[in-house]
C-alpha cells in the first residue's frame, strides 16, 4: 500500500493541492434537519391514517438488509439503529397509540430473494405498515436494474395484497464507495416502482447527501467509530417518523 | 453533431486525400472528455456545468458518436486505399491498444479498492463494503476482468468501445456497399435489442452497463454520417422546422431534468407522462436520450460553423488537443478521477479542495495532451518514414 499512497501523494504535490482541511469535529451537535420537500409525499398511507385515528395499534414491520442495523452482533446497538429510533419517535408523537415494531434483517439478500421470502415473513403477521429498505445488495452485486425493478415491483404488490401500507427506503449515500458501487440506476428504479404503485419513497440517499453537503455529518472520511453510525441512524429514525406522519396525513393538529 | 457532420462530410468526401482536420470534432470530443472526468468525480460545483444536468443525454453520447465518425473516416479511407484486410488489421491494432489501456486502468482500480478495503472502517457502511468481496477471489475476478465481463464503476466506456471497434470492419464494409442499408440494419438491431432484451452478461451479475447492441446505433450513425450520410441530410438539417423541433425538444428535456434536481417542482409533471417516460435507460440508450443527442447536435452544428473563428483561438487549444488524443486523455481522466476521489477522502476536503482538484485535473489533462502532440510532431519531423498511406487514427481523425 505504501507505494500506492506514494503515487497519489506525488500527484497531490503535482496538482498543488496539499491544503489538508482539518477533519470536522466528531461530536458536533446534530439537528437532524431535513428540507421539507424530502419528507413530502404525494402518496398516502391510508391504513396508518385509519389505525391512528381509530386508536388501533400501529404495527410496523421493517424489512431490510445490513444498513438497517448498526452492528448485528452487538445487541446494545440495536436500540440505536433507525428502526428502533423510528419507534421511539412515533411513540413520542402518538402518545395515544400503541406502536409495535419488529425488524427483519435479510442480510446479503437481493430484492429478488427478499421478494421470494416475503410470504413466509408475513405468515401470521398483519402489519399496518411495512417499511422495505432495499437496493444496496443489488447495487453491490450489480444486479440487472430491470430485474431489480421487477423484483421490487412484485414485492410491493405482495405486501399491498397482504393488506399493508408500504414505504420504500432506498440505499444510503456513501461517498467513499461512489467510485466502486453504481447506485443511481437502483435509485431511479425504486422511484419508478414507488410511483407506479403509489407508494411513498423515503429518500434516504438524498437525505444523507443533504446532511453531508450541509456539514451535518462527515460521511466521507475513513475512520469513524460506532458513534457516527448511531447519530446518523438516530436522525434517520426521526426523519422517517416525520415522513410516516406526513404521508399518513397526521399533522400535529390531528394527533392528540 | 449530425449537422456538424453534414458540413464536415462535404470536404471529407470531395477532397478525400489529406484534408485538413475537422477541428469541431476534436473540440467536442475534448469537451466530452472533460465532462466525463468531471462527472466521474463526486458531485461538486463544476458538475453543474455538465450537460447531463440539462437534458437526457450526456458526454458518453458525444464521445461514442464522434468516435464512430472519426473511426469510419480514418479506416474507411484505409479500406478504400489499401483494401479490407489491411484496414481490418489496422483496426485490430487499435482495438489492442484500447484493450491494453483498459487493463491498465483496471490495475489502478484494483490498487485503489484494495487501499480502501484495508483503510475504511466505518460501521455505518459495513454493508457497502460487500463490494470488497471480489478481492477474496482474485483468480476469478481478474480473469473475468480480462474477459471484459467484470468492470468496475466508471470503466464501462472502453469495453463498449472495444466491442464497437471490433465490428468496425464489417460496419465499414456494409457502409461501402450500401450506407443506408447498413444504417437500417443498425436500427433493426437496436429495435430487436429493445424487444427481446438482448445484452451481454457481466460478472458476477447483471449485464453490460452500456449495452453494445443498443449503443452500436450511435456508433454506426456516426460512421454513416462520416461516409456521406451527413451530406445527404444537410437539407433537412438546414430547415428552420428542424431547428424549432430541436429547440422545443431540448427545452422539454431541460424542464424534465430540472424536476429531478428540484423535487419541489416535480408536482408540475403529469403522472401519465412520468409513467410512460421513466426509467430513461442509459444502458440501452433510450430513444429519448438518442433524440436528445440528435437535437443537441443539430443545434450545435447550426450555430458553430466549420470555420468558426474561436476554433483557432488559443483558448480553445486545450480542448482541441485533448480531443486529438482521446484514448490517452480518456484513460488519464479516469485515473485522475480515482486519484481526486482518493485525495478528497484522505484530506476530508470541502468544496474548495474539490474545486481545486477538478481544475487541476483539467489542467493535467490539457498539459498531457500538449505533451502528446509535441511527441507526435517531433517524431514526424525526425522520421517521415513512419507515415503510411492511411496513417493511424490519431494522425488523421484524432484518435478514433
Amino acid at each position: 500500500m505504501k507505494s500506492v499512497s506514494g503515487l497519489f501523494l506525488g500527484l497531490a504535490v503535482l496538482g498543488g493541492v496539499m491544503t489538508a482541511a482539518p477533519a470536522r469535529a466528531e461530536d458536533a451537535p446534530t439537528s437532524c434537519e431535513v428540507p421539507d420537500y424530502l419528507l413530502a409525499s404525494e402518496s398516502v398511507l391510508t391504513k396508518v391514517e385509519d389505525a391512528v385515528k381509530n386508536r388501533h395499534a400501529l404495527d410496523i414491520l421493517v424489512v431490510g438488509s445490513r444498513s438497517s442495523t448498526i452492528n448485528p452482533t452487538a445487541d446494545s446497538s440495536e436500540a440505536a439503529a433507525y428502526p428502533a429510533r423510528l419507534q421511539a419517535a412515533l411513540k413520542e408523537k402518538l402518545p395515544a397509540v400503541t406502536v409495535d415494531l419488529s425488524v427483519d434483517i435479510e442480510a446479503k439478500k437481493t430484492a429478488e430473494e427478499v421478494t421470494a421470502a416475503l410470504p413466509k415473513l408475513l405468515e401470521g403477521k398483519k402489519p399496518t405498515l411495512v417499511i422495505w429498505q432495499t437496493g444496496t445488495v443489488d447495487a453491490v452485486r450489480s444486479v440487472d436494474p430491470d430485474d431489480f425493478r421487477t423484483a421490487v415491483d412484485e414485492g410491493v404488490v405482495a405486501l399491498q395484497e397482504a393488506g399493508a401500507d408500504v414505504i420504500l427506503v432506498n440505499p444510503q449515500y456513501s461517498p467513499r464507495t461512489e467510485t466502486m458501487i453504481s447506485v443511481p440506476p437502483y435509485l431511479d428504479n425504486m422511484r419508478v416502482v414507488a410511483q407506479q404503485h403509489d407508494v411513498p419513497l423515503f429518500d434516504r440517499f438524498a437525505i444523507m447527501r443533504h446532511w453531508a453537503e450541509s456539514g451535518e455529518f462527515d460521511l466521507f472520511s475513513a475512520f469513524h467509530g460506532v458513534e457516527l453510525a448511531k447519530r446518523v441512524h438516530n436522525c434517520l429514525g426521526v426523519a422517517l417518523s416525520q415522513f410516516v406522519l406526513e404521508a399518513a396525513h397526521l399533522t400535529p393538529a390531528q394527533q392528540n | 453533431m449530425a449537422r456538424e457532420a453534414a458540413q464536415v462530410a462535404a470536404p471529407a468526401v470531395a477532397v478525400p486525400a489529406a484534408g485538413e482536420r475537422e477541428l469541431r470534432l476534436d473540440l467536442f470530443r475534448g469537451l466530452a472528455l472533460w465532462l466525463i472526468f468531471i462527472d466521474h468525480l463526486p458531485a461538486n460545483l463544476l458538475t453543474w456545468l455538465t450537460i447531463r444536468n440539462y437534458g437526457f443525454s450526456d458526454a458518453t453520447e458525444i464521445f461514442i458518436f464522434i468516435s464512430g465518425y472519426t473511426a469510419a473516416f480514418v479506416y474507411g479511407r484505409a479500406m478504400r486505399d489499401a483494401g479490407f484486410v489491411v484496414a481490418t488489421a489496422r483496426v485490430l491494432r487499435r482495438v489492442w491498444q484500447i484493450y491494453v489501456a483498459h487493463v491498465f486502468l483496471f490495475t489502478i482500480f484494483l490498487a485503489e479498492i484494495s487501499y480502501v478495503a484495508t483503510s475504511f472502517e466505518n460501521p455505518l457502511y459495513s454493508e457497502e463494503m460487500g463490494i470488497m468481496d471480489f478481492l477474496k477471489q482474485p483468480d476469478v475476478t481478474i480473469v473475468q476482468a480480462l474477459l471484459l465481463r467484470f468492470r468496475p464503476v466508471n470503466m464501462d466506456v472502453l469495453p463498449l468501445y472495444i466491442v464497437l471497434m471490433l465490428f468496425l470492419p464489417v460496419i465499414l464494409w456494409l457502409i461501402r456497399r450500401s450506407a443506408d442499408f447498413a444504417l437500417a440494419l443498425s436500427v433493426i438491431l437496436y429495435a430487436i435489442t429493445w424487444e427481446f432484451d438482448l445484452n451481454l452478461s457481466a460478472y458476477p451479475n447483471g449485464v453490460w452497463v452500456f449495452n453494445p447492441f443498443a449503443w452500436q446505433l450511435l456508433f454506426v450513425f456516426g460512421a454513416w454520417c462520416a461516409q456521406g450520410g451527413a451530406q445527404r441530410m444537410s437539407r433537412i438539417l438546414a430547415s428552420p422546422i428542424t431547428l424549432w423541433i430541436c429547440i422545443a425538444y431540448l427545452l422539454f428535456a431541460f424542464f424534465v431534468t430540472l424536476t429531478w434536481y428540484m423535487p419541489q417542482l416535480s408536482y408540475l409533471m403529469p403522472r401519465r407522462l412520468e409513467q410512460w417516460m421513466y426509467p430513461i435507460s442509459k444502458t440501452d440508450l433510450d430513444v429519448l436520450r438518442f433524440a436528445h443527442f440528435l437535437a443537441l447536435a443539430a443545434v450545435t452544428v447550426r450555430f458553430i460553423p466549420k470555420n468558426w473563428p474561436p476554433l483557432r483561438s488559443p483558448w480553445m487549444r486545450p480542448l482541441i488537443l485533448c480531443g486529438q488524443h482521446s484514448l490517452e486523455i480518456f484513460c488519464l481522466g479516469v485515473f485522475l478521477a480515482f486519484a481526486g476521489h482518493f485525495l478528497l477522502a484522505e484530506l476530508s476536503g470541502g468544496a474548495g479542495l474539490h474545486f481545486v482538484i477538478s481544475i487541476s485535473g483539467i489542467l493535467i489533462m490539457s498539459s498531457a495532451a500538449w505533451l502528446f502532440s509535441w511527441y507526435k510532431h517531433s517524431a514526424d519531423k525526425s522520421g517521415s518514414r513512419t507515415k503510411g498511406t492511411g496513417g493511424n487514427a490519431d494522425l488523421a481523425g484524432g484518435g478514433a
